[in-house]
């Protein structure tokens, strides 16, 4: 069972990155605070601003990036192993995309006021519809070409529509809300984002993390991996429901956050041995780790405002999927 | 003793008929052959036989039980299937690509255990690619990765193995390799008692060489099924391959040469 160990290994290391980003979340910001207070105050005592600072601010922030990093993460490498193409991932296929949208049209609507749960459940509407999109224009077996154009449609898509709520936007205040969600962010989100999403995220998180054996049988093929055993139908639902609860929540209440699926799996692949199910845990930790740590960073490299979360992963996830791309030109003449 | 029959099956792909009132059968210890010119129907049947396609009308049974009826992981364990289109998609090391032949075998949460690793690796050296357990399945040459699907096929010790054009696009070498293994798989079988395997060739001197039997299939019907001198006439040779074919017989078996196209009417 080398491998077994290994892998363990891995998951451990991990989780204790994972760990560090969380911690770090809490004790670094505009003012940074001594990590042994950061605990006390979350547990109860301390000075009631640090109590302010930790439990309004910083712990919602820091657990939002975990869930959510997660579960882009384990959708990334979801997709890929489903669509077996290591280009998949939400945002480069739409999904992100149409999840804002779908958040976005509650918001125009003002149905979010009247109903909270409306913002996640807008998002994973319009999260399911993206997964559905890719799947009818690049699902059986299609090459990296046919999912990048899968991918530019629904990007366009949905980018289309949230232009035109953007261009009919009743006031200031909402025109500024619907760019936030297409820059994505994590900025002034409180306990009740935590509360709408976390669920949801979850959800979909453990349903994702079923797909492990399917997803593996699926390296040899769809009739192969029929022939093993494996409930293809059974499979590609759960993955539509599993992306669309993940993403769609994460959407709905951060915004399109891009790249995170695609860089991760991609760093961990080699790791877990190629198997695209045990990249399944892995990039899920690897998911949260790396926006924990992203989202760190989009508050400290500037000393007088916030990057957005959402831009800095694009601006360090677009040069790697340019990469990708190009090397995955070089292997399919 | 087992079993696969179709019998009288209709499958339609679109709005053309792929195979109508098929009859076919295979049983532990034979190699049947199943021939036929491009796009007579063999993959089609190959795959109704697995249970992949359902027909429209009649029935695919495993010891006279409907496959329909028979659970997923049940049927999975007693049919082995190797699809035409041979590609590992990710990086996985061989032995893992081999392993995943024990899958059926796993209860849903189990992982593979000791025995099936020493069965996957028991297949592995049948197929004399031991050596080959830690190499990544996407660099492999045409006939080791043939070796490994099969091994792949192997370890999953089905009662029934459906092989589509498993040598295609291999050198002489490596096709008569593959045709006597699955030769001594029909004869020995995995595990003492022997295995029916279903060939699908185009290669008409390996069928009449290595199969007892061969089914010839053209345009969705059974043209032909029978042993190899009595199916590969120099009639149905022209009619249905539109060819003429040296033959004769050599060291106890039939040989059929291809040797020049019948020109159409």
């Amino acid at each position: 069972m080398r491998h077994g160990a290994a892998h363990a290994r891995l998951l451990g290391g991990l989780a204790l990155l994972v760990l560090a980003g969380f911690a770090g979340s809490l004790a670094l910001g505009p003012v940074a605070i001594d990590l042994g207070d950061a605990l006390g105050a979350i547990f109860g005592n301390g000075p009631e601003a640090l109590r302010l600072i930790l439990l309004e601010i910083r712990l919602p922030r820091a657990i939002l990036a975990l869930a959510i990093g997660a579960g882009l993460g384990i959708s990334g490498a979801a997709l890929q192993g489903y669509l077996r193409n290591p280009l998949a991932e939400p945002g480069v296929v739409g999904i992100s995309a149409t999840g804002a949208l779908g958040a976005v049209i509650v918001f125009y609507f003002g149905l979010a006021r009247a109903f909270p749960l409306a913002l996640p459940l807008g998002g994973l509407a319009g999260a399911a519809i993206g997964v559905w999109l890719v799947y009818a224009l690049a699902g059986r077996g299609g090459s990296t070409a046919t999912l990048i154009l899968a991918g530019v449609a629904v990007n366009a898509l949905a980018g289309a529509l949230t232009a035109l709520a953007l261009s009919l936007a009743p006031s200031p205040y909402a025109t500024l809300e619907i760019i936030q969600w297409m820059l994505g962010a994590l900025t002034d989100r409180s306990m009740t984002h935590v509360w709408l999403a976390l669920p949801f995220i979850v959800a979909g998180v453990l349903i994702l993390a079923t797909l492990a054996r399917g997803l593996d049988a699926l390296t040899l093929g769809e009739d192969a991996a029929a022939s093993l055993g494996v409930d293809l139908a059974g499979l590609r639902l759960r993955l539509v429901l599993g992306t669309a609860l993940a993403v769609g929540a994460a959407t709905a209440v951060a915004g399109v956050i891009g790249f995170v699926g695609l860089v991760v799996p991609h760093l961990l692949r080699g790791r877990v041995g190629y198997r695209p199910g045990a990249l399944l845990v892995a990039s899920a930790l690897g998911g949260a780790a790396l926006t924990l740590i992203a989202d760190l960073a989009a508050r400290l490299i500037l000393t007088d405002r916030e990057i957005n979360l959402g831009v800095l992963t694009a601006l360090i996830g677009a040069p790697f999927f340019l990469a990708l791309v190009l090397q995955s030109r070089r292997s399919e003449p | 003793m087992t079993r696969l029959a179709a019998s009288d099956i209709t499958v339609t792909l679109g709005a053309r008929a792929a195979l109508a009132g098929v009859s076919a059968a295979v049983e532990t210890g034979e190699l049947v052959g199943l021939i036929g010119p491009n796009g007579a129907g063999k993959t089609t049947l190959l795959r109704a036989l697995a249970g992949l396609v359902a027909p429209d009308a009649g029935t695919v049974t495993l010891d006279q039980r409907p496959l329909a009826m028979i659970g997923r992981r049940d049927r999975a364990r007693r049919l082995g299937y190797l699809p035409q289109d041979g590609t590992i998609h990710w990086a996985l090391p061989v032995q893992d690509v081999v392993l995943m032949g024990r899958l059926p075998h796993l209860g849903a949460w189990d992982r593979a255990g000791a025995p099936d690793r020493a069965i996957a690796a028991s297949a592995m050296e049948a197929l004399d690619i031991a050596d080959l357990a830690a190499r990544p399945a996407t660099r492999l040459s045409g006939g080791e990765k043939a070796r490994v699907l099969l091994a792949r096929a192997l370890a999953g010790a089905p009662e029934i193995l459906l092989a589509d054009e498993p040598v295609a696009g291999l050198d002489p070498y490596h096709r008569l390799e593959v045709m006597e293994h699955l030769a001594a798989l029909a004869a020995i079988g995995t595990g003492g008692a022997g295995t029916g395997v279903v060939v699908v060739l185009h290669d008409l001197a390996l069928a009449a060489r290595f199969c007892r039997r061969l089914v010839l299939l053209d345009k969705g019907r059974i043209a032909a099924e029978g042993a190899p001198a009595e199916v590969l006439t120099a009639a149905r040779l022209a009619t249905v391959y539109r060819i003429e074919a040296l033959t004769g017989r050599h060291d106890g078996a039939d040989y059929v040469l291809p040797w020049k196209r019948v020109p159409p009417r």
